[in-house]
């Protein structure tokens, strides 16, 4: 493809990434969240195997995407399971707070985990789906 | 307002069954998407349409202050889209393989499983 | 904690398959493992609700008519059981039978998450997460139903695909409506604002919406034709799930929600109900007549069977919905055998084609006697499972004084062993005209016969002793004709 789009691109995926994280952190209290920033990563590495090609892509991302979606529906299901511990049903927001240092406390809940877990799978089956099918 | 929508919910139900009552497969997929978002903004009209604020609790306060739209519809509509994305995808995949095997896209053309 | 079990067993199955990806012998292992702690956690569950009533979980601790619940009524219990039940014996049957090429291509993954969406749409509360719960089940088949890429199996998926898809779109826009009209989607709340409903007609208008989805997915006529195009082209193990619970999710919505939700014109929806039951029993069975292909004439005989659980709907007194329950724990059980049973002949013979087979009876008449066992069954001889149910639906419709259906039910059981025998006299009373035997793995058979004939036992052991399998069904039925305790379960003591 074009050497304007590679270029761009190469400083483009780790800035897209980041900013999959911003939207996943931001999800917890404003518009945002796990979906969302799962699709702007595939959208990285989507726009990756445009530029080069899906080997690379691949290549770059180092796990299958299968892998991703497997993962990402264990760690969902984990948070969902945690409410157990605490003999509370299923799905129950568990929380417990850490402190950081030059931040202050900073409060952590299941419901978090909950939103990587969505994003890993939203990452995993888009990449499958769009991979697969460029592969073609 | 709720006229005006009631009737593009109207018009997108007949041209997504009017695309799908054509022979040719990718209008069968435009179909499909034309009734699935008629279905969307079907909810999204009887969810009610009011001008309000967005149901965020504000800061200091520990309730919602009305005039606060219902988010419900939305979810459910975010839900259905989320849900139809994922199978138009599949039935893309599906019928690009179904014209690779069968060699056409008419659907006249397919009835190896019929009678 | 229990009445989520049977939705995140199949997940946890599936991840774990997932993960093994590469490793087929582990996901056989993970595919089995899975199925059997199902079965175990859906029986386990149906002993608590028979012990202590209906069980309810609030999801995330909402309560009830703004977070999602997960309710298990004895009718929920009973399916949930049954659709452990034909899990596992799907997933030994596939050990034995299903071909490499789709074991790594994501068979056993895809067959835990069907199981986990039909659990799912048993279990749920919430009129939306039914929804949800079907779209789970639905891209789960379609995969299901399209691996291994053959043209047959395409071309059937295709009309497969579009009509669910159809029926998805009408469901969602029926369940909008709803929630416009009444603002609440938790089915114990709905239940309660619909007595009070100020818009009957609005209601019964909305209901005719829901009969029409769900009678798609339950493949009631007019509304079936997808079924028979495409559920003899995928292997024999999935035909078998499909065959045995997808429909019969179907008709599990329709019976919560027209037992639960619109009751308030009985007169009009049921009767309709019944009618629609009447039709789909005689164009099924006609339909099973005319065909010559094993898997086509089971296919169709599904169709008609489906009329026989909605008929018990449709009568709507405790005894029919007695029969409707007992009729599709009997169903389900004979239907998956049947299927089971006609991968069995054409991997012995090379054929589905009636006009093909014969001389299995001598050949194997051990064979014949287990595809006796159901074939009866489904017809509806004494003393087995489906005698039963068929006179419980008889009699429910005698005492209700509605002749017709009893007429057309009675027929109908007679044209159901008419093509039963058909299927006999091809495949196994008439003189074989093949010379070569395939050959057949020892080890392989083991894992095909053994649900097989577990299956059929069942259906002997259900015909003999129908007692405790009768009460159970009637304890069912007494909770959906009257669903105040179900409400009130949901709802708490507020109601």
């Amino acid at each position: 493809m074009s050497l304007i789009l590679r270029t761009a691109t190469r400083f483009l995926l780790p800035l897209l990434l980041l900013f999959s994280l911003f939207l996943l952190l931001r999800g917890h209290n404003s518009p945002g969240g796990g979906f969302v920033g799962g699709l702007v990563a595939a959208a990285a590495f989507a726009l990756y195997a445009l530029a080069f090609d899906v080997a690379t892509a691949r290549q770059l991302l180092r796990i299958d995407p299968r892998r991703l979606i497997a993962a990402g529906l264990l760690v969902a299901l984990g948070s969902g399971m945690a409410a157990w511990l605490a003999r509370k049903p299923f799905m129950t927001g568990q929380w417990s707070s850490i402190t950081l240092p030059g931040v202050g406390l900073v409060p952590l809940g299941t419901p978090l985990l909950f939103d990587l877990g969505v994003y890993l799978v939203v990452a995993g089956v888009m990449l499958t789906i769009i991979l697969s099918l460029a592969e073609e | 307002m709720e006229t005006i929508l009631a009737v593009v919910i109207g018009v997108l139900y007949a041209t997504g069954i009017y695309m799908m009552l054509r022979r040719s497969l990718v209008k069968l997929i435009i179909g499909l998407s034309l009734l699935s978002n008629g279905a969307n903004l079907l909810i999204f009209t009887v969810g009610r349409l009011t001008r309000a604020r967005a149901p965020f609790v504000p800061e200091g306060a520990d309730a919602l202050q009305p005039p606060y739209a219902d988010p419900l519809p939305q979810a459910l509509i975010l839900t259905a889209i989320v849900i139809s994305f994922g199978v138009l995808g599949f039935v893309v995949v599906l019928f690009h393989r179904a014209y690779q095997t069968v060699g056409t896209d008419d659907l006249d053309e397919m009835k190896a499983t019929d009678t | 904690m229990r009445p989520v079990l049977p939705i995140l067993i199949p997940l946890m199955t599936a991840v774990a398959a997932l993960l093994a990806w590469r490793w087929r012998g582990v996901q056989r292992g993970v595919s089995l493992l899975g199925a059997v702690a199902l079965l175990v956690a859906a029986l386990i569950l149906l002993a608590s609700v028979w012990r202590d009533g209906i069980q309810v979980v609030q999801i995330g601790s909402w309560p009830a008519p703004f977070g999602i619940t997960v309710v298990v009524d004895l009718f929920s219990a009973i399916m949930v059981a049954l659709a452990g039940l034909m899990g596992l014996a799907v997933a030994v049957y596939s050990l034995g039978s299903m071909d490499t090429a789709r074991e790594e291509f994501g068979y056993y993954p895809l067959l835990h998450i069907l199981l986990m969406g039909v659990c799912g749409a048993f279990l749920t509360g919430d009129l939306f997460n039914l929804y949800v719960w079907f779209e789970v089940m639905l891209m789960a088949s379609f995969v299901l139903l399209v691996l291994g890429g053959e043209r047959a199996q395409i071309e059937g998926a295709i009309k497969y695909v579009t009509l669910n898809l159809m029926s998805s779109a009408l469901l969602l826009a029926a369940v909008g409506i709803l929630y416009g009209l009444v603002g609440t989607l938790n089915m114990a709340d709905l239940a309660q604002k619909l007595r009070s409903a100020h818009h009957p007609g609005l209601v019964t208008t909305l209901s005719m919406l829901f009969l029409v989805a769900f009678g798609i997915k339950a493949a009631v006529f007019p509304l079936f034709f997808w079924l028979p195009a495409s559920y003899h082209t995928p292997p024999v193990a999935v035909s078998a799930i499909f065959a045995g619970l997808l429909t019969k999710v179907g008709v599990y919505a329709l019976i919560r929600v027209f037992t639960l939700l619109f009751r308030h014109d009985v007169g009009y929806t049921h009767t309709l109900i019944l009618i629609l039951a009447g039709l789909t029993m005689i164009t099924g069975v006609l339909g099973a007549v005319a065909q010559n292909e094993f898997r086509r004439i089971l296919s169709f005989h599904i169709v008609s069977q489906i009329g026989y659980m909605i008929m018990g709907l449709g009568l709507f007194t405790p005894l029919a919905l007695t029969g409707s329950v007992f009729y599709i724990t009997h169903h389900i059980i004979v239907k998956t055998n049947l299927f089971l049973i006609s991968g069995v002949v054409n991997r012995l013979c090379g054929t589905y084609e009636l006009k093909n087979l014969g001389g299995l009876y001598q050949a194997h008449p051990g064979l014949a006697v287990l595809f006796m066992i159901p074939a009866l069954s489904l017809a509806g001889l004494p003393p087995l499972s489906g005698f039963w149910a068929k006179l419980t639906l008889v009699q429910a419709g005698l005492e209700t004084e509605q002749y017709v259906i009893v007429l057309v039910a009675l027929a109908v059981g007679v044209l159901t062993l008419l093509s039963m025998l058909k299927i006999w006299t091809e495949a196994f009373w008439k003189p074989s005209t093949r010379n070569s035997q395939p050959s057949v793995n020892r080890r392989q058979l083991v894992h095909v016969f053994f649900p097989i004939i577990v299956l059929a036992l069942l259906t002997v052991v259900i015909g003999l002793v129908v007692q405790p399998f009768f009460v159970l069904a009637e304890r069912a039925a007494d909770q959906l004709i009257n669903p105040e305790a179900y409400i009130r379960a949901v709802l708490g003591g507020t109601s």
